[in-house]
């Protein structure tokens, strides 16, 4: 138990190293992104000293490596900073903490991704141990024809056909999805109803792929032969002999679609008009607000880390050889 | 088979399994072909059916159809498989199944890869039986802990809630003999259950699978290649050759007086045995040599001498040392500490720095001739090779010694152009020898390189290197777990265990008393062709 223990704070404490990493290369890649916001904010005709005088204001004016590790050294007390709009040349100062600009977001984000997993994931899992278990049937080949058409469809297209279909033919659902902090649960699942169903289409392809692949591998193996003999029926078989050895691949496929699902949406968020992090992110790139870009750009990170990092785990407390050492 | 005179090992005696004109076809390079053409099997209640033959015989698909399954890629095309009554050719899947780990049993060769890694092993002890309700989980796991005990297993009240991984290979197969009888079947298929385990263990087990087997009065079909273990296992044994039945009769009969000349030609191979002769001209030792694998110690003080023009045999059991020695020689895995010398002369430790004419005189040949050599190849290359970078021949005389070669292990030049995928695998081990040969060697280490074979197989190689030996004068180091073959080949004998030597001596010496223990465990733990061998040797031993 404790060797799976110290396993997995290793494992965490890479996670947190890649993390390191990763915000070094964020950083340094966006101070390389041309232009900037004091140039974009006052204009082509702004004189020097005017610009020179808000870069330091903002604390543009110091060199790379410092503004670096003042941004890290506030990340790690939880400030994401302050926000570049809002400001302006007049001096007057309406600009918002990162923080609250990205926090409604995230948690906007989350909650889409959330109803699709729950949605997607167990749909997954049951059409591949399904497809699994009546392989080379009809049944078989249609879940595989029509996810790999899911699949090999743009997701902007699967959204404009669902759009087609369930809000303007048949108007059962909103094609917007905008919704705030005071939209009440049931309101919220209605309207998100369209984009989950999107992503949704567009995820399930690959995990039910690997599902179905992960199991019909193991089938091969001479312990499911035995099963057979002991009388084990084919649900039997996989749903108590195959599926307990394929946690591991399984978990790393979902780890990678739920990734996916928060960093990877932005073309679902704007087709719906969804509020989204995906749509803070492109529009702060837009008007170079840094510090917004930085926050979003972090947060992805973590999340494909963290979610990697449950895949790891998954793997590892599924597989007896390293829950119980000889 | 239904022979009147046949005597019955109990008083029951009704017929439990009727197999009659089984016929399977297989399916392989793109055409299905027939592997059992028509065999009858006949059991009653409580005996034990021997069926041996060598591999391809279809010993192991005839004891799955027993159960009424074929492998995938295999088919039933004839025959009826009645078990008590019930007709298993015909019977439905969800038929079978009810039958399947309930009233017939099955146990494979390899437990370590027939136990899923998933789960307990005695969640899967009690699996069949708690499945179809023959009696309350608790019952069935009360009574689990009970045949863990009866097979001898360490620890039974606690060995059950281990995962496979956490016993040995040897235990693993003792519970899947708890597991098969579990749910008190009324057969039991053995599918080569002690094959994969070194002879010491080998030992423990077939004696715990004999007594419970008799405790319980089940039938039983024992399906092996090793003659000496059916003898010890059977009531009645039954020998297969390529799909067909050679002969069938009471164990002791077969044993002493075998009718087919094929069954005699099997028992003969063991007859094989070398004079030994004495050799004082040392060619290559190693002295005292310690090696590790990172930091995983195997060898400790290791010597061995060989005499030239003579064989040396290394036995052991796995994990003994007996590869990594040969890796040392070679240089492969240069030693901790200690010397390799070649004709007096100390060689380098490590292969590369060992000059193309040390490199030239130690030849290897390898136990799995499949992958020791380039499928891409053909022969001509395979052979051709050692001749021109050690030799510089080339074209027409290249050709020529190829031919030589080919004809010393008695091939003929149609083989020059084939592929290994077009050769047996009795073939490939001679390439491998012709390869060895190709480089004039002074020495040839030969890893197990008859342990893939069958029986008959073995002989001929066997055979062929002591030719090379009388007319070249080579020396062999000779690998292997197994006492038949070391009596076949070998001058002297080195014994080892746990990366030591035990001894080293002529073999006539090491052969007779007085041993040390482990000489004396493992020499008497080789089954011998006497039914009576087992209960004699563990009435000796006091298991």
């Amino acid at each position: 138990m404790n060797a799976v223990l110290s396993t997995i704070l290793k494992r965490l404490g890479l996670g947190i190293a890649t993390l390191f990493v990763v915000s070094a290369i964020i950083f340094s890649s966006i101070s390389m992104l041309p232009g900037d916001f004091s140039e974009a904010v006052l204009g082509q005709a702004a004189t020097e000293e005017t610009v020179a005088a808000f870069r330091k204001e903002l604390g543009l004016d110091k060199p790379a490596p410092i503004r670096y590790f003042e941004w890290v050294g506030s990340v790690l007390q939880g400030d994401l900073g302050t926000s570049f709009s809002g400001r302006n040349a007049s001096g007057q100062d309406r600009s918002r903490q990162v923080v609250d600009l990205v926090m409604p977001r995230l948690w906007n984000t989350l909650f889409l991704a959330g109803v699709t997993a729950l949605i997607a994931v167990p749909l997954a899992l049951f059409l591949g141990l399904t497809a699994a278990l009546y392989r080379n049937t009809a049944y078989d080949r249609v879940v595989n024809a029509a996810t790999l058409t899911t699949i090999s469809t743009p997701e902007f297209f699967v959204a404009y056909i669902l759009i087609l279909f369930l809000a303007s033919l048949w108007p059962v659902f909103p094609s917007l999805a905008n919704i705030d902090a005071t939209t009440a649960l049931g309101e919220r699942l209605y309207r998100v109803a369209l984009p989950a169903l999107t992503l949704t289409l567009v995820i399930v392809a690959h995990m039910m792929r690997m599902t179905r692949a992960a199991i019909i591998n193991l089938l091969a193996s001479p312990y499911i032969e035995m099963a057979r003999l002991k009388g084990a029926s084919r649900s039997q078989i996989i749903l108590k002999h195959a599926l307990p050895n394929a946690w591991a691949p399984i978990a790393t496929v979902i780890a990678f679609n739920l990734a996916y699902l928060v960093v990877g949406v932005v073309v679902v968020e704007v087709v719906f008009v969804y509020p989204g992090i995906g749509q803070l992110m492109v529009d702060a790139v837009t008007s170079r607000d840094i510090p917004v870009v930085q926050a979003c750009a972090l947060i992805f990170a973590a999340t494909y880390i963290l979610l990697n990092l449950t895949a790891d785990i998954i793997g590892i407390v599924t597989n007896p050889r390293l829950l119980h050492p000889r | 088979m239904t022979d009147p005179s046949r005597p019955s090992t109990t008083a029951s005696g009704d017929i439990l399994l009727k197999m009659r004109d089984i016929r399977i076809d297989g399916y392989s390079d793109e055409q299905w072909h027939p592997i059992i053409k028509g065999v009858d099997l006949t059991l009653r209640r409580g005996e034990i059916m021997g069926l041996i033959g060598e591999s391809g015989a279809g010993k192991s698909t005839l004891g799955k159809a027993a159960m009424g399954y074929t492998q995938p890629g295999c088919k039933l095309i004839g025959g009826s498989i009645l078990f008590d009554g019930i007709d298993l050719a015909k019977a439905s899947d969800r038929q079978k199944r009810h039958l399947w780990g309930t009233r017939i049993a099955y146990v494979a060769q390899s437990a370590a890869a027939s136990f899923n890694p998933a789960h307990r092993l005695i969640d899967q002890t009690v699996e069949a039986a708690t499945r179809r309700g023959i009696r309350p989980d608790a019952e069935s796991r009360t009574d689990a802990v009970e045949l863990f005990r009866a097979l001898q297993l360490p620890d039974p009240e606690t060995i059950g809630n281990r995962y496979p991984h956490q016993v040995s290979g040897g235990q693993l197969q003792r519970v899947m003999t708890a597991m098969a009888m579990s749910p008190r079947p009324d057969l039991i298929i053995f599918d080569e259950p002690t094959t994969a385990l070194d002879v010491t263990t080998q030992v423990e087990v077939l004696a715990s699978m004999r007594k419970i087997v008799e405790e319980f009065n089940t039938a039983a079909i024992y399906i092996t290649h090793d003659l000496a273990v059916v003898a010890q296992m059977a009531d009645f044994i039954q020998v297969l050759r390529y799909g067909e039945e050679v002969e069938e009769a009471p164990t002791q009969q077969m044993l002493t007086r075998p009718e087919q000349p094929y069954t005699k030609s099997l028992w003969s191979v063991r007859a094989l045995e070398k004079p030994e002769v004495k050799g004082d001209d040392i060619v290559l030792s190693i002295d005292n040599v310690d090696a590790a694998y990172g930091p995983l110690k195997v060898l400790h003080d290791v010597s061995i001498k060989l005499p030239r023009g003579r064989t040396v045999a290394v036995v052991g059991e796995s994990g003994s040392g007996k590869s990594t020695t040969a890796r040392v020689m070679t240089g492969l895995l240069p030693p901790l500490s200690g010397t390799v010398t070649f004709n007096g002369e100390v060689l380098p430790a490590a292969l590369k720095d060992r000059s193309k004419d040390q490199l030239q005189r130690i030849q290897m040949i390898y136990q799995m001739a499949d992958t020791a050599m380039n499928p891409r190849q053909t022969v001509e290359d395979i052979i051709g090779r050692p001749l021109e970078f050690y030799l510089g021949l080339k074209g027409k005389e290249r050709e020529e010694r190829i031919l030589e070669l080919l004809e010393m292990i008695e091939l003929d030049e149609t083989f020059m152009d084939r592929l290994p995928s077009e050769l047996s695998g009795g073939q490939k081990q001679r390439i491998c020898i012709a390869r060895a040969l190709a480089a004039r060697p002074d020495v040839i280490i030969c890893d197990e390189v008859t342990s893939a074979l069958d029986q008959i197989v073995q002989e001929g190689i066997l055979k062929l290197l002591l030719r090379l030996q009388q007319k070249y004068n080579i020396t062999y180091l000779f690998i292997t777990h197994d006492i038949a073959t070391v009596k076949a080949i070998s001058d002297e004998i080195v014994v080892m265990f746990e990366g030591k030597v035990v001894e080293q001596g002529l073999k006539s010496e090491i052969l007779s008393p007085p041993f040390p223990d482990y000489t004396k465990l493992l020499l008497s733990s080789v089954p011998e062709m006497d039914p009576d061998w087992l209960t004699n040797l563990l009435q000796n031993r006091d298991i």
